[in-house]
């Protein structure tokens, strides 16, 4: 009975996707976890975006490292991973460490403890973040599939590819009119994550960047919702021309 | 009028000139040079073709032509010239205006052989003469209140404003009502604290409260004086224009009940647009302008040069029509509001005005385009689209009739607006914030605005107004030893430049035209990328062309097109076949909602049988019907009609209190249906009514006491009801966006590359989330919450309609849907009414809606 009361939301929070010759399970936080290896993959957190805009002369809400991490810690307290893997633009810039609050960088040291952790660089962070722990590198593997920031382009090799960096967002026409969400774009081959951080903005699914890098007949878009994930296959999101 | 025996107000070199051109200076005009004389301001209150502007002008042309000059003839250099100042300030909302009154003054000042120098200053003047108006001012500067903004922001603020002597507003009822009236009454408080004691003019159409105006012009002050907040500018009115020749356009087929296309009088419009010169046909939204246009042109069988002209159409599109205009060679322009205000195009001796006008004072205004000769009547028709539009024509037609006005309510100056304002005056003069907040209340608009909030702008300006402190490092403004408030860097200046200005466009997509091609050779279609090949046809909102799906035809710059896709910016477009009926959009709703004044005539119309003789037949005929089945909406109450139909159970109610203020009363009687457990499914409105659907039955409910409708339309919906729903609707986020660009959260460009909309879109969306969470108290919701008060949510209405209906709901429980309950049924499912063959489909659709009703 415990079992069926968890499973439930389990069911909607949650769906296995394959990339390359593995098994992953997609979330609805928009993170990527990995059950034999008990790794966990999120991409694009972009923390201290905002004081990186404040430096600019953009004075947003200084809350989004806090907001970030806070989910961050919901998500790893749910799957317990021995290996998370930030998945490139961890900081919004190479500095964002170093602007971490005080209670910001003690979270994140917590959330560190015990595990291993990777930081994939990425165009917003190439190096390593300064005074953190983790192993910093340019990309790393995930269930014999190669996780890095940037999509290469064209079709992957059979491993297959997970990567971030485009902040995937599926737009759905509804009669109510559009709705745009966070996802995960995925065509077996390849999946690109969402992006994880709070003031990370997403790019239309339609857009060019996107156009080489799914072979469309396979494309399916695991949309985030409020409460549950859904998924959609490529004509509800990218509109292909009706033949 | 006794001033006219004074003809020593009037110089004899100007006299002589009136004289030349066969004129004699009006009443008013004189009025003003007196005023002038005496040093007061004064509000201006005329029609068009009065002499407005160059009664504005006169008392400076007369004090300039009497500055000390060098005498003729004495080389130059040899004499002490005149160090030229600036000396008049006129200020109009557009910058075509601007030009169009340059040219205007150009004549009276070259026949004269009249020592004054005359430039405009708008964001279209080169960089190398706009930095030259700073060192070496003209006499007269013509500019937008933009440019006033910038002007102040610079450090020669002081010297170039030092001398300035007459400020003149035009257009001022028009600029009052928006953020750009705020912008501009801070700025005026800066130039009366920068300048002696200039005097201001403003000009202005008739309006309902020319006190409010008056106010907001404010009393000359004397020089060193503190402003005395709440005097008035003194009041010279015009005489009236001849009637205007005001009609409603009868037709030979029936009025339908319901539909905003008004395609049932394209005959008697047409004809119209024949016998006349020149015909401006308003509508009031783009997507009527689109339809009519096309279905004008299917019926031109004498090629009549017929013009579309609206906001979205590229500028480039717009100039050549309006030349076009200028030149006689149109025979009719349809048109949005964007010909509401400014210049004379050309002869146009017949306003059309299709659809509900929506409020008196926008119809005056329209109509004053018709025929700009003070002495003859303006022509004008208005063509009702559907029966309550008829009521609301008939009651615009009586307002006309009495002059009676309906423009807005003067505003309480906006947070978002003063953000920007405190930037730009610590970039250009060191501020204190005691002085400074003296200054603020001084301006009308913000003449109730409190210390703290003030205060709060200040830091909100500064580092945010974040109650985590993490910015003080990335200040924009500081305090310095002397105490004064300066921005920080030169990035800051140069990022407030870039910001200025109150005008937040809807987040647009460029048309373009283009299609999908194969990417490789043989490959499925499905993988093709867009390719954008052809031009650019104008722009259209965002949040529109993103309902639209591949395929999807719609009507854009008088063209049917096909959406092909959005890439980056642009929407892709082909041209659909010949003969296609655009099937996307929908009439959007109208721009603006009934006015409360034009709501509250209909309302005493409908109650009152004995007006109904002046009614077109068939709709006398559909209010009979009505009071015989259910009842007639009362003045003062709100009726509320339940009735099943079709499976559903249905609640309609009249409040006639616009689309706007009955969408946001849709939202939130539909939450309390739901928690009610009457499982609503939708909801349905126009300007005059607002229809629930559910499942559970609604009437019954309410005969046994289980619904109580005081209840369901108590005043407390607007607690928890109205916070929950605020929390999640998008119309919210559209407001905060609007903010966060003017107060300069987010800029709108950057210095060598412009942000796109969006881009601002989302993350506007992004922080406003984060913002509602953490500091649900933030300056910036404050103003965002004040704007969709009056704005896209219209709470102030709903509150006001709802204390008027405390007590006098009356409950009509019926069998089947009522003849008035018909019209606001057929907007269900409106998506339809788009396109001729839609167009039969509602008439057969309303045919036995009301043969069901009668039955």
């Amino acid at each position: 009975m415990n079992m069926a009361m968890s499973s439930l939301p389990l069911a909607r929070r949650q769906c296995e996707i394959r990339i390359g010759a593995d098994f992953f399970i997609a979330d609805a936080s928009g993170a990527l976890w990995h059950e034999a290896e008990r790794t966990l993959v999120f991409a694009d957190l972009h923390l201290e975006k905002g004081s990186s805009f404040a430096r600019r002369g953009m004075l947003l809400p200084p809350y989004d490292t806090t907001v970030t991490l806070a989910a961050l810690s919901a998500t790893m307290a749910h799957f317990a991973p021995r290996r998370v893997v930030s998945l490139g633009d961890g900081f919004h810039d190479g500095d964002g460490a170093a602007r971490l609050s005080v209670d910001c960088r003690a979270t994140l040291r917590t959330l560190q403890l015990g595990r291993d952790w990777v930081w994939v660089a990425g165009n917003h962070d190439p190096r390593a973040p300064a005074g953190l722990p983790g192993d910093h590198a340019p990309a790393c593997q995930v269930g014999g599939v190669a996780a890095r920031h940037e999509p290469r382009h064209g079709a992957p090799g059979l491993e297959g590819e997970i990567a971030g960096h485009l902040h995937p967002v599926a737009h759905i026409a509804a009669r109510a009119g559009g709705l745009r969400r966070r996802c995960f774009a995925t065509d077996t081959r390849r999946c690109v994550l969402p992006a994880f951080g709070t003031y990370a903005g997403g790019l239309d699914l339609r857009h060019k960047a996107f156009a080489n890098l799914f072979d469309l007949a396979r494309l399916q878009a695991v949309v985030i919702g409020e409460r549950r994930i859904h998924l959609f296959d490529a004509p509800a999101v990218i509109g292909a021309r009706r033949a | 009028m006794g001033r006219q025996d004074e003809p020593s107000l009037l110089p004899s070199r100007f006299a002589s000139w009136f004289a030349a051109r066969g004129w004699a200076p009006r009443s008013h005009q004189l009025e003003l040079i007196d005023k002038a004389r005496q040093g007061r301001s004064v509000l201006l209150v005329a029609p068009t073709g009065a002499g407005k502007t160059l009664a504005g002008f006169l008392p400076s042309l007369i004090e300039l032509s009497r500055a000390p000059l060098p005498s003729p003839g004495v080389p130059p250099g040899t004499e002490r010239r005149r160090k030229r100042r600036l000396h008049t300030l006129y200020v109009s909302p557009l910058k075509a205006l601007a030009a169009d009154v340059k040219r205007n003054l150009e004549t009276p000042v070259e026949e004269m052989g009249l020592p004054i120098r005359v430039e405009t200053r708008t964001g279209d003047s080169s960089a190398a003469a706009r930095q030259r108006q700073k060192s070496a001012p003209p006499d007269i500067l013509l500019t937008t209140p933009e440019q006033v903004a910038l002007l102040l922001a610079a450090k020669e603020s002081r010297e170039l404003f030092g001398s300035l002597e007459r400020i003149i507003i035009d257009e001022l009822h028009s600029l009052v009502v928006s953020k750009r009236g705020d912008l501009l009454a801070l700025d005026l408080a800066r130039l009366k604290a920068i300048a002696p004691s200039p005097a201001c003019v403003g000009l202005s159409a008739t309006v309902r409260e020319p006190d409010a105006l008056r106010l907001w012009l404010g009393a000359t002050t004397a020089r060193g004086s503190k402003p005395v907040g709440g005097s008035l500018a003194d009041l010279v009115a015009a005489g009236g224009a001849a009637p205007a020749d005001l009609s409603i356009l009868r037709t030979k087929t029936t009025l339908p009940i319901a539909g905003h296309i008004t395609s049932y009088a394209l005959p008697e419009i047409y004809a119209a647009i024949r016998a006349h010169k020149m015909s401006l046909v308003f509508v009031n939204t783009r997507m009527q302008a689109e339809f009519l246009f096309q279905a004008l042109w299917r019926m031109n069988e004498d090629a009549l040069a017929i013009a579309l002209h609206h906001g979205s159409l590229d500028a480039s599109q717009r100039k050549r029509v309006e030349a076009a205009m200028a030149q006689g060679q149109l025979k009719a322009v349809v048109c949005t509001s964007t010909l509401d205000l400014g210049i004379d195009w050309g002869d146009v001796d017949l306003v059309i005005n299709v659809g509900a006008p929506k409020g008196a004072s926008r119809l005056m205004q329209r109509i004053g385009r018709a025929n700009h000769r003070l002495d003859e009547p303006s022509k004008a028709v208005i063509v009702p689209s559907n029966r309550f539009e008829a009521l609301e024509a008939e009651a615009a037609l009586e307002a006309v009739e009495e002059a009676a006005q309906d423009t807005p309510d003067a505003r309480s100056g906006a947070l978002d607006v003063l953000a920007q304002h405190v930037l730009g005056v610590a970039c250009g003069d060191p501020f204190l914030a005691d002085e400074l907040y003296d200054e603020v209340i001084s301006a009308a608009p913000y003449a109730k605005l409190e210390r703290s909030s003030f205060d709060a702008v200040v830091d909100f300006v500064a580092t945010g107004g974040y109650a985590l402190r993490s910015y003080e490092r990335f200040a924009k403004i500081k305090k310095g030893q002397d105490g004064r408030w300066r921005a920080s860097t030169a990035g800051v200046i140069q990022q407030y430049r870039m910001n200025v200005g109150t005008i937040v466009e809807a987040a647009m997509l460029k048309v373009r035209i283009g299609r999908l091609r194969a990417a490789r050779p043989g490959a499925p279609a499905a993988t093709g990328i867009l390719q954008r090949t052809g031009r650019k046809l104008g722009e259209v909102e965002e949040y529109w062309a993103e309902q639209m799906t591949v395929g999807d035809t719609f009507a854009f710059a008088g063209e049917i097109l096909r959406f092909e896709g959005i890439i980056e910016d642009e929407v892709v477009a082909s041209r659909a076949r010949a003969g296609t009926d655009p099937k996307i959009p929908s009439y959007e709703g109208g721009k603006f909602p009934l006015s409360t004044f034009l709501a509250a005539r209909v309302r005493a119309m409908l109650a009152n049988p004995s007006s109904w003789a002046k009614l077109p037949e068939e709709v006398a005929q559909w209010l009979v019907w009505q009071d015989e089945h259910s009842l007639l909406p009362e003045y003062e109450g709100l009726l509320v009609e339940t009735f099943p139909r079709g499976g559903r159970h249905f609640l309609v109610a009249y409040p006639f209190e616009g689309r706007l203020a009955h969408q946001t009363l849709g939202m939130l009687l539909t939450r309390r249906l739901e928690r009610a457990r009457l499982r609503p499914l939708g909801f349905a409105c126009n300007d005059y009514g607002i229809g629930v659907w559910a499942l559970g039955d609604m009437g019954l409910a309410v005969a046994q006491g289980r619904l109580s409708l005081d209840d369901l339309f108590s005043q407390d919906m607007l607690g928890d009801d109205l916070e929950a729903w605020l929390a999640e609707t998008a119309l919210m986020k559209r407001s905060f966006r609007a903010c966060a660009i003017i107060a300069g959260l987010i800029e709108r460009r950057h210095p060598g590359h412009r942000k796109t909309g969006r881009q601002v879109t989302i993350s506007t969306d992004l922080v406003y989330d984060v913002l509602r969470t953490h500091e649900p108290g933030h300056i910036l919701l404050r103003a965002a919450r004040e704007d969709a008060a009056t704005g896209l949510l219209d709470l102030k209405r709903v509150a006001v309609m709802l204390s008027r209906i405390r007590g006098r709901i009356r409950h009509k429980g019926l069998e089947r849907v009522s003849p008035l309950a018909v019209s606001i049924v057929l907007e269900i499912g409106r998506e339809a009414v788009f396109g001729e063959a839609r167009d039969e489909m509602l008439a057969q659709a309303e045919a036995e809606l009301m043969q069901e009703a009668l039955s």
